[in-house]
């Protein structure tokens, strides 16, 4: 495998339908994402990610209105194949998901190994004996000792239980993995734990990962590329040192301005309003009405503007002489 | 204009609340009542809290934070150990007393989507407290109700009387839940993890929130969290625990640049900070897990992970507090 795009989504929608309306989830988001590289989709609770997230390896609910876009792997438009053709050859054997919460997700009454064995049993039809080796491989990987393969899920922690999904996720090498919140629910030092392994993996295997979160300082432990999302777009796209340093969008600049920082003197500043209901988006840019810097022309909608560099933000601020 | 003055913070015994070897277990029960052992939620925990002060306690969780919180509020009957608010031993009250003792602290809780009564409006909420403390005038309940909201400053008032919870915003929520609290006008606010449901871009606010209301009004805040980042700019100061006990106390700023107990330093090493070359660096934690409280290690408890542990001291002794610098507490050998 060389390097290259390994994901490219080209405006991908995703509505549900709500007993209030149209719920507009993700509309229109587009990104790349190249081999070997980690991509932080940020964004608030309510911003569409997790969405995004599902959408790609359609794990959908049922009330899903309209779910659109291109999405290729590769050089296959896998948004074309049919929900078998999708099942066996792109769901966990190329592109896997750790879900928000997993850890908890685990069956109670079998035994970790078989659980974490489980997609190489029915993906790619190995013998059980194999499948429990190999998981005892990808267990080393994640930095659980083998005997925690014949144990069950409530005879680990909250961090071990999460390296044993993450091992899941790992156990047929796929291409992409997914990590929906994959540290939100654990304690400092167990989160630190997790975010090592990955750095690791990403490292040693080459993995590309693509990691959903609302914790902007967790975020840039793994962070190659940055999606910052707001009510259901990305409105900055960038490298990750340049968002961390430079946020362009107004509202990345107000959301790193809010982080509390252990050795910083200034208090955090808070972002005044909140986020527009998905049922009811307002007209023109969606971050307008908490914007210290909107003026007229925020009452169009702003399309993305590639400023030098790559760099892409939905603002009418970075539009050709259009400053206000 | 609504009056304002009615509050008033009593001057009285300083510190407000002392607690002394305070000790919450659990039983554990194995064949239906013969006792198997217990777990040692709060162990022999001591400190003081002055008047008007904020106090910051952190630690992970199964630390014994919440567990202390809610024998503090008196949901729980202390196994042993003293607590001492106003002057009073909790244990002493009568039922009246006791009563009264609930009305003098507030309790802002974790969830406040979970905190909250789903059938009932933001009215009646507010007005639960006053009825079970005996304040029978409908029209100074309505009255305190008001007050209460534009303390929380959830204006014009009279709009969010009438909301259920599923109505409001998280922040909102949790602007109801601190509303509750203030209502009976407490001396003290005790709030467990407060934001950590929240988003990063509001939690900043509610902070700011309880920060002006305790300084309005010289309230004592007992602040638990997980999360030291943020604690910094909203405590005077930080009491890390760790297995059920108090391990190091300070000032914040002491603390955290000058932490002594090799737990506290680990933690703070541990926190991120929205910086790109972090993808870079590998960080160093210590290896293990937080040992069971049912059979807590001898001596030092965060020993078996301890870097700097000292053979034949910390696996045998139990730390006693030392005090390296003024006003610095730490619970570690390598202090003595």
């Amino acid at each position: 495998m060389g390097a290259g795009n390994l994901l490219r989504v080209d405006n991908f929608c995703l509505f549900y339908r709500t007993s209030a309306g149209i719920g507009r989830a993700v509309d229109g988001v587009s990104f790349e994402l190249e081999r070997h590289q980690a991509m932080v989709v940020l964004g608030e609770s309510g911003c569409g990610k997790s969405s995004l997230g599902r959408g790609l390896l359609r794990l959908l609910p049922r009330n899903v209105e309209i779910c659109s876009g291109r999405v290729f792997l590769g050089d296959a438009e896998i948004s074309a194949y049919n929900d078998e053709r999708f099942r066996r050859e792109v769901q966990w054997v190329r592109i896997a998901m750790v879900m928000q919460a997993a850890m908890n997700a685990l069956n109670p009454v079998v035994r970790v190994g078989e659980q974490v064995a489980e997609p190489l049993l029915v993906h790619r039809g190995w013998p059980r004996a194999r499948a429990l080796e190999r998981a005892a491989e990808v267990f080393g990987l994640v930095g659980i000792s083998a005997d925690f393969l014949r144990r069950y899920p409530f005879e680990l922690s909250g961090g071990m239980r999460q390296r044993a999904v993450l091992a899941m996720a790992l156990i047929a090498e796929p291409d992409l993995v997914i990590l929906d919140e994959p540290t939100s629910a654990l304690d400092v030092l167990t989160q630190a734990g997790i975010m090592n392994v990955l750095k690791r993996i990403k490292r040693e295997l080459g993995t590309s990962f693509i990691l959903i979160t609302h914790d902007v300082a967790t975020s840039s432990e793994i962070a190659d590329r940055v999606a910052l999302m707001y009510a259901g777009q990305i409105v900055e796209l960038a490298n990750a040192a340049d968002f961390f340093h430079r946020p362009a969008h107004p509202y990345a600049k107000l959301l790193l301005a809010s982080i509390p920082r252990l050795h910083q003197e200034k208090r955090p500043e808070f972002i005044t309003g909140q986020p527009p209901s998905l049922l009811s988006l307002p007209a023109g840019c969606r971050f307008a009405p908490r914007c210290p810097s909107r003026f007229g022309r925020c009452a169009e909608n702003p399309g993305m503007m590639t400023l030098p560099g790559g760099r892409q933000v939905r603002c009418w601020l970075y539009a050709e002489g259009a400053q206000p | 204009m609504t009056p304002k003055s009615t509050w008033t913070t009593d001057s009285g015994p300083d510190p407000l609340l002392a607690v002394r070897d305070l000790r919450t277990w659990f039983e554990l029960r194995r064949w239906g009542f013969l006792p198997a052992g217990f777990v040692r939620a709060v162990d022999e925990v001591s400190f003081e809290l002055r008047r008007g002060e904020a106090v910051a306690f952190v630690g992970e969780s199964g630390s014994g934070k919440s567990s202390l919180a809610r024998t503090l509020l008196g949901l729980y009957r202390p196994t042993g150990g003293e607590v001492i608010f106003a002057g009073r031993n909790l244990q002493s009250l009568n039922r009246a007393e006791q009563l009264h003792y609930r009305a003098r602290v507030g309790y802002v809780q974790q969830d406040p989507y979970g905190a909250l009564p789903p059938f009932m409006n933001v009215g009646r909420i507010l007005a639960e407290p006053l009825i079970v403390h005996g304040v029978s005038s409908r029209a100074e309940r309505q009255r305190r109700i008001h007050e209460a909201l534009e303390e929380v400053r959830l204006t014009p008032a009279d709009d969010f009387l009438p909301k259920f919870p599923h109505m409001l915003s998280g922040g909102q929520q949790q602007r109801v839940v601190i509303a509750r609290a203030l209502i009976m006008r407490p001396a003290m606010i005790i709030a467990d993890e407060p934001v950590s449901m929240l988003d990063a871009s509001v939690r900043v606010e509610i902070l700011n929130l309880l920060h002006t209301i305790r300084t309005t009004h010289n309230l004592t805040l007992a602040f638990i969290t997980h999360d030291l980042a943020t604690v910094r700019h909203f405590a005077e100061r930080i009491f890390v625990m760790y297995a059920a006990k108090v391990v190091e106390k300070a000032e914040v700023k002491d603390l955290v640049d000058h932490p002594l107990h090799p737990y506290t330093q680990a933690l703070l090493a541990a926190i991120a900070e929205p910086d790109p070359a972090n993808a870079d660096r590998v960080r160093v934690i210590p290896g293990g897990e937080p040992p069971s409280l049912i059979s807590p290690p001898p001596g030092c408890r965060f020993h078996p992970r301890c870097p700097h542990a000292i053979p034949d001291l910390c696996d045998r002794e139990i730390p006693p507090e030392f005090e390296p610098r003024p006003g610095h507490f730490a619970a570690c050998w390598l202090h003595r």
